[in-house]
């Protein structure tokens, strides 16, 4: 990772974000940085306003006996600044919901149906959030902690368990 | 016609050609069909005024205005694109069409719905996860030392750059120095690997086009290639060579002249597809200007690899974040500037070469010394140790039943792939296996990216657009 401070990077908060806004002490310099989930659409745009035009990568996380207890990790690129930025956003359990940022990068589209696919976060404002990966009838996220390994019931004729 | 002197007339009878009985009925048939039937031209005297035009289609040569842009068409240097969008075309004209799962240009199980409108392709939906088979699950089974054998299945023409992706984030948690000989032996299998891969793009993308004749071609020079992956780490794909600590074996005896051979032969056979399809009219017209991306749009959908650089931006990880020691090599990065299909493959054609210019320099400057680190944490002890000491028995024993211990904490790393960006995202809780490990595959990106490649585009160039991103599904669907 280009962990070198770049000189540009030090301004780039400054000058993208409003003198209101509510994110305004996040610093868009570091290479990660941790939000809540009010701030997340916010910073995500204001990120992007900075320089950080590339979209990377968006992933959940389950860490299941924290508070929050769902995390969705967005990778962002500046091709300008050769820099990266994480932005980690916790997500309450119970009936996960965040906002999309399909608005803002069009190519967050798979990945938030991916995540909502493994992890069943709901991520309101999305225009198509259906299962990607898994068939549309699937019981349950498998990428929740919770989801056991093995010993589910497969679709095959004849056979009723899976090792 | 008839005061024609050098005809020979009905004096000297023409028994054999009669007029058939029901072919017209006497006074109504044209004089000229009469003529034909009852008048000869004998060969060597002058030629008469009716054999001009004497057939339907009128003289069978070329008139000399119509002779250039014939001639312009055969060898390929004439644009003629007669199909027009009809704008009248109500929504009732639209249908709907799959393409796939098992269509065999997809490379793998990937659904195309298009909505066609004629011949025009509308929408695009890519709908996948029939390869899908919870590999990111499946990795948080298993032991950091296993893992690479659970990515290196993800994108399974490029084995080699899975495992470095996962064992550079591993490292970078574990804070394991890396030996100058295993950074090298990781620098040269990754970039045979990116040859190899290249070599399949060519191989299909070759036959996707209708040059079925690369199909063979590219996989006779991808099998050299196999043979040395095969010699030195025993097996053709799916490798779980590069491993977190270092790679799993050293370079066989011998290597240096198998890479040589390897360097003379490939670009031997590469310079036999340049002759091929480099100029040849049809693979242009079905390539250039077909697919276009631009690089705004690339950044919008996450695009990288290849199709950015085609797009026209300089940008390669290899360069800007670099890896395992790859920045003490000499090599350029290929790019152009159209964004099309033709680009993209021209530009893999450029790769392969840089590629084989860092292979001859890894060749050159091979580093003496340990094909992993010594740091006991994360190597198992050499086999000569665990003959004399019980507790280098015991270490061994423990580090592969119960693996090494990762500190926690989060990283992602990302590769330079033969496709694009590849990431790994691992969050470690300190145990001896990943609480979560995610796969930035850079074919997932691209497939998603597929309808602006293809929309308002012609059907048939949707194969064209789809083989040259070189998506591969085990990658998408993980």
């Amino acid at each position: 990772m280009t962990d070198e401070a770049n000189p540009s990077s030090d301004e780039t908060p400054q000058e993208a974000s409003p003198d209101t806004a509510p994110a305004a002490t996040v610093d868009l310099g570091a290479e990660v940085i941790e939000i809540s989930a009010d701030e997340y659409l916010d910073v995500v745009a204001r990120a992007r306003a900075a320089g950080f035009e590339s979209f990377v990568d968006l992933c959940g996380v389950d860490y299941l006996r924290r508070r929050p207890r769902y995390e969705v990790v967005v990778n962002l690129l500046s091709y300008e600044s050769k820099q990266r930025i994480r932005i980690r956003v916790g997500v309450e359990g119970g009936d996960p919901r965040l906002a999309s940022i399909t608005s803002i990068f069009p190519g967050a589209n798979f990945y938030e149906r991916e995540t909502y696919d493994l992890f069943g976060i709901v991520f309101e404002g999305h225009p198509d959030l259906t299962r990607i990966l898994l068939p549309d009838d699937w019981d349950g996220h498998p990428l929740r902690k919770d989801y056991a390994v093995g010993s589910v019931p497969v679709q095959f004729k004849g056979a009723h368990q899976a090792s | 016609m008839s005061d024609t002197p050098n005809i020979v007339t009905g004096d000297t009878e023409a028994p054999t050609i009669e007029p058939p009985p029901d072919h017209g009925s006497g006074e109504s048939q044209a004089p000229e069909q009469r003529r034909t039937l009852h008048e000869l031209w004998l060969s060597g005297t002058e030629e008469p005024d009716w054999v001009r035009g004497a057939t339907d289609e009128g003289a069978q040569e070329l008139l000399p205005e119509r002779a250039e842009p014939a001639l312009a068409t055969q060898r390929g240097t004439l644009v003629s694109d007669d199909y027009e969008v009809d704008d009248e075309i109500d929504d009732d004209e639209r249908q709907i069409i799959n393409m796939g799962p098992q269509h065999p240009s997809t490379h793998g199980v990937l659904r195309l719905q298009i909505e066609l409108e004629g011949e025009t392709v509308r929408r695009v939906k890519p709908i996948i996860g029939y390869l899908h088979t919870g590999m990111e699950k499946t990795g948080e089974t298993l032991t950091w030392m296993q893992g690479p054998t659970n990515v290196t299945r993800m994108d399974y023409l490029s084995p080699f750059f899975n495992e470095l992706a996962y064992s550079l984030a591993v490292e970078e948690l574990l804070d394991v120095a890396i030996p100058p000989r295993a950074q090298a032996i990781r620098i040269l299998m990754t970039e045979l690997n990116r040859i190899s891969s290249h070599l399949l793009f060519l191989a299909t993308f070759g036959m996707d086009i209708g040059a079925v004749s690369m199909m063979i071609y590219g996989w006779r020079e991808r099998e050299l290639l196999l043979q040395f992956f095969e010699k030195t780490t025993g097996l053709r794909m799916n490798h779980n060579y590069i491993r977190p600590g270092g790679v799993a074996a050293d370079l066989p005896d011998g290597w240096e002249d198998d890479v040589e051979d390897l360097m003379v032969k490939v670009p031997q056979g590469v310079s036999e597809y340049v002759e091929l399809l480099n100029e040849n009219p049809i693979f242009i017209d079905r390539t250039q200007g077909i697919g276009v991306i631009t690089p705004e749009e690339c950044m919008a959908y996450g695009v990288t690899g290849p199709t950015l650089r085609a797009a026209g931006v300089d940008w390669d990880l290899r360069k800007i974040e670099p890896y395992s020691g790859i920045e003490q090599y000499d090599f350029d990065v290929p790019v152009r500037k159209h964004g099309d299909v033709y680009d993209r493959y021209l530009l893999r054609l450029e790769e392969i070469d840089q590629s084989f210019r860092i292979v001859d320099q890894v060749l050159q400057t091979m580093p003496a010394g340990d094909y992993r680190s010594d740091d006991r944490k994360v190597t198992p002890p050499p086999r000569k140790r665990i003959d004399e000491s019980m507790e280098a028995l015991i270490h061994h024993f423990k580090i592969f039943t119960e693996g090494f211990k990762v500190p926690a904490g989060e990283t992602y790393q990302a590769v330079e792939s033969p496709r694009g960006e590849l990431g790994v995202y691992i969050v470690s809780d300190g145990g001896a296996k990943p609480w979560r490990l995610h796969v930035r595959a850079p074919s997932f990106a691209h497939v998603q990216a597929l309808p602006v490649l293809m929309t308002d585009s012609l059907v048939a160039d949707t194969i064209a657009s789809l083989a040259s991103i070189d998506p591969v599904l085990g990658d998408v669907d993980r």
